[in-house]
């Protein structure tokens, strides 16, 4: 026990004095924090703005459009041929043409744009073009006010919840379900990868070096492998410990910073309402950032936290430990590093398919597919963890947490037959077969 | 006293024997050669005395004690295949190797600094491996392989890298150890150091065990009949003379002085010889030519090949 100590504390502290280390745990979290940031920093600092004229030959459209942050409209009094001609003398980005005809053919509206606008711009021009009409030809059929469709308009947010047996509901909010266990998968997927591969470089370099027989002179290879296993492992969980702590402390600054300009531009926003003529009574369409930042903050707390990162560090660990000694296997098998593609591929295809498969468990975290793949060993540690925040009945957790236990020690047992008899193998190039022989030499 | 008991070992792997029924006994406080042609099933015998691996049948002992219950940290191991990670520190490296053998961390820094005095590498201990020498990484690794003070030393090929300086440098260390009571088994094709260093060998050639014996037994046996003689006289009278009891090996000649090397037939003695060739010449000097070690690995392997063919 002493001796797998020793071997822990070689393998874990090699690595982390490692400049290699270092900068991933360093840039790990920078990459992290950018890809969460990045996109709200994007929309905030949008400076690339359509400016839209609005060229409404029925006057009915007048003050429908709203301005958005990256969106202007600017309703114009000129006709459609002469806006046309001097389209690009002006700052315009683009004229919506809503013809005289449109309320009998809507068909006939253009919008003519120098900038191709976004989808988003677009659904929005059809969505408000379309519900006009439509309030119009209600308003008009059967003879209401306006205001008075507006009041029986309701304003829609549909909260899911999800019901368990035992009659708790629970609020859910299915996006960030799906991109907490989306990232939570994909953790691990490029977890195990990045690992294992360490597991099996390890191996090789002792093999290569020679280094080997020095050491098992002293101890048993399965202490050996055993140890290298788990030192990688607690490598990996020091990386991931740190990324997560470094990383909520640049989201958290930079989350700081962020609401407080979004503040600003709000303000600027509601100053330039200010000088627009509005019905008091009409109600707010869409939602402001503040709203979503306090309904995600709201969210974030009905997440189970603590369960996620138990779940996390169970399947992290258990998917590490099954992977790895197959990957340990593999190292004992070869000679360098270009001989372990033949190897590589029985391996790799189970983790992959999980990640593929990961897509369509979110769609649909409850089905067959899902259950089914989520037990089996070599992919529940992917798959289960995609199925956790949207809540996994407790039997199904234990089972497949026990199944992926007993494989990984089955794994290790037979990856440590293999990897005593192929650690002293040099120079040749090893078959299944072969390796198929090793599992069964006498010790 | 025997130290080290091989007793009847065979192994084999797939389709081919490493070892069959082997057995030599190693003496204690002896260095003790194990020879053979590359192939021979050496590196099995030593990994299985090493407990690296396991025979299929047979035992190993130590000290009379089956193998498999004694420690490791009894025996020191330079394998010939030998290597170091090389991204680590000198010091660190040996430091952890002696304590995977069992030392406690206090006592291996002590012993290594010592041993890091003895052979130059002081100065050496906080660079990286990859930045020794060849000779100064063999150095490093003699080092851990006998700082444990192990009982038994089994070095394969410890001189393979080393310049003569160096080569003088740990033969000397391992004759001092062995002084103090470490058994050795030492593993070579240098016959040279093997007569300069050997008290017994055993000599393994396809899997099996053909010679073994103390140095001066063996060459006791193979010198029994062949003799150098130095002479004055006519050199085809001595021929004619000597024909019927023996075999004319080699001779050379300068003026008057002939300088032969015969080999006695059967059952003939040196006196029979001697009778029937000294009326024809004047002997100066008569001696049995001793063997070298490299004779006798070439010559024992040889017969047993031929046997092995008929």
């Amino acid at each position: 026990m002493n001796k797998i100590r020793l071997i822990i504390s070689r393998e874990y502290l090699s690595r982390i004095r490692k400049r290699s280390f270092i900068i991933m745990t360093i840039l790990g979290p920078l990459l992290m924090a950018a890809i969460m940031i990045v996109p709200v920093w994007l929309s905030l600092r949008d400076v690339d703005v359509q400016i839209i004229q609005v060229v409404d030959e029925t006057y009915a459209f007048y003050q429908e459009f709203e301005d958005k942050s990256t969106t202007m409209f600017d309703y114009s009094e000129e006709g459609i041929i002469k806006a046309k001609a001097e389209f690009f003398n002006t700052n315009y980005t683009a004229i919506l043409y809503i013809p005289r005809n449109t309320y009998s053919s809507p068909g006939a509206i253009r919008l003519f744009h120098k900038k191709q606008p976004s989808q988003r711009t677009l659904n929005y021009i059809n969505n408000t073009i379309g519900n006009v009409i439509e309030r119009d030809r209600i308003r008009i059929k059967y003879d209401v006010k306006i205001s008075e469709l507006k009041a029986l308009k309701p304003e829609i947010d549909v909260l899911t919840i999800s019901l368990d047996e035992s009659g708790v509901e629970e609020e859910s909010f299915a996006m960030l379900n799906m991109i907490i266990g989306f990232s939570g998968a994909i953790l691990i997927y490029v977890f195990i990868f990045l690992y294992g591969v360490q597991v099996m470089r390890g191996v090789i370099e002792e093999k290569t070096n020679r280094i080997i027989e020095v050491i098992i002179s002293s101890v048993k290879p399965f202490q050996l492998m055993l140890g290298k296993i788990l030192g990688i492992a607690l490598v990996g969980l020091t990386q991931f410990l740190l990324w997560v702590m470094l990383t909520s402390v640049i989201v958290g600054t930079a989350q700081a910073f962020l609401t407080d300009s979004s503040k600003k531009i709000m303000t600027e926003q509601q100053r330039m309402e200010a000088f627009i003529p509005e019905d008091a009574d009409q109600a707010p369409v869409g939602r402001d950032p503040e709203n979503i930042m306090a309904e995600l903050n709201q969210n974030l707390e009905l997440v189970n936290f603590p369960l996620l990162f138990f779940c996390f560090v169970f399947y992290f660990l258990g998917g590490y430990l099954l992977y790895g000694a197959l990957f340990a296997a593999i190292g004992s098998a070869v000679d360098s590093e270009a001989d372990t593609q033949q190897f590589m591929f029985p391996i790799t295809v189970p983790l992959i398919l999980a990640f593929v498969l990961a897509q369509s468990v979110i769609a649909n975290p409850d089905g067959a597919l899902a259950f089914w793949f989520s037990i089996i060993p070599l992919t529940s540690p992917i798959i289960m963890m995609v199925r956790i925040p949207f809540g996994v009945h407790y039997t199904e957790v234990l089972l497949s947490m026990g199944l992926l236990i007993a494989t990984f020690i089955a794994f290790t047992w037979m990856a440590g037959r293999i990897y005593r008899t192929g650690i002293l193998m040099y120079g040749k190039k090893t078959s299944y077969r072969e390796i198929w022989k090793w599992l069964f030499y006498r010790e | 006293m025997s130290f080290l008991s091989v007793n009847q070992v065979s192994k084999q792997y797939d389709d081919h024997i490493a070892l069959s029924e082997v057995s030599f006994e190693v003496p204690r406080k002896s260095i003790f050669g194990l020879l053979g042609p590359n192939g021979a099933g050496k590196t099995s015998l030593i990994r299985i005395i090493n407990r690296i691996t396991a025979p299929d049948s047979g035992m190993v002992s130590l000290k009379g004690k089956d193998l498999s219950l004694t420690d490791t940290s009894l025996i020191g191991y330079l394998p010939e295949e030998r290597g170091l990670y090389k991204k680590m520190k000198v010091g660190e490296q040996a430091l952890y190797l002696s304590m995977l053998k069992g030392m406690d961390k206090h006592d291996a820094i002590v012993e290594l600094r010592k041993w890091f005095e003895k052979l130059n590498l002081e100065g050496w201990w906080n660079k990286p491996v990859e930045d020794l020498s060849k000779g100064m990484a063999q150095k490093l690794q003699f080092i851990v392989t006998v700082v444990h003070r192990p009982k038994l030393l089994i070095l394969d090929e410890p001189f393979s890298g080393f310049d003569p300086i160096n080569t003088r440098l740990i033969k000397e260390e391992i004759l001092k150890l062995n002084r103090k009571g470490t058994t050795v088994i030492f593993s070579t094709h240098n016959m040279e150091s093997v007569e300069e260093i050997c008290d017994r060998i055993a000599l393994i050639n396809k899997s099996k065990k053909i010679l073994e014996g103390s140095l001066g037994e063996i060459k006791q046996n193979f010198t029994a009949n062949k003799i150098r003689l130095q002479f004055k006289g006519n050199m085809i009278a001595f021929t004619n003379a000597m024909w019927t009891g023996c075999e004319l090996l080699s001779s050379s000649g300068e003026k008057n002085i002939n300088t032969v090397e015969i080999k006695l037939r059967g059952e003939v003695t040196k006196q029979q010889m001697l009778q029937a060739v000294l009326p024809h010449i004047e002997l100066i000097s008569m001696n049995d030519v001793v063997p070298s070690m490299n004779d006798i690995f070439i010559e024992a392997v040889d017969q047993y090949n031929q046997q092995g063919n008929e």
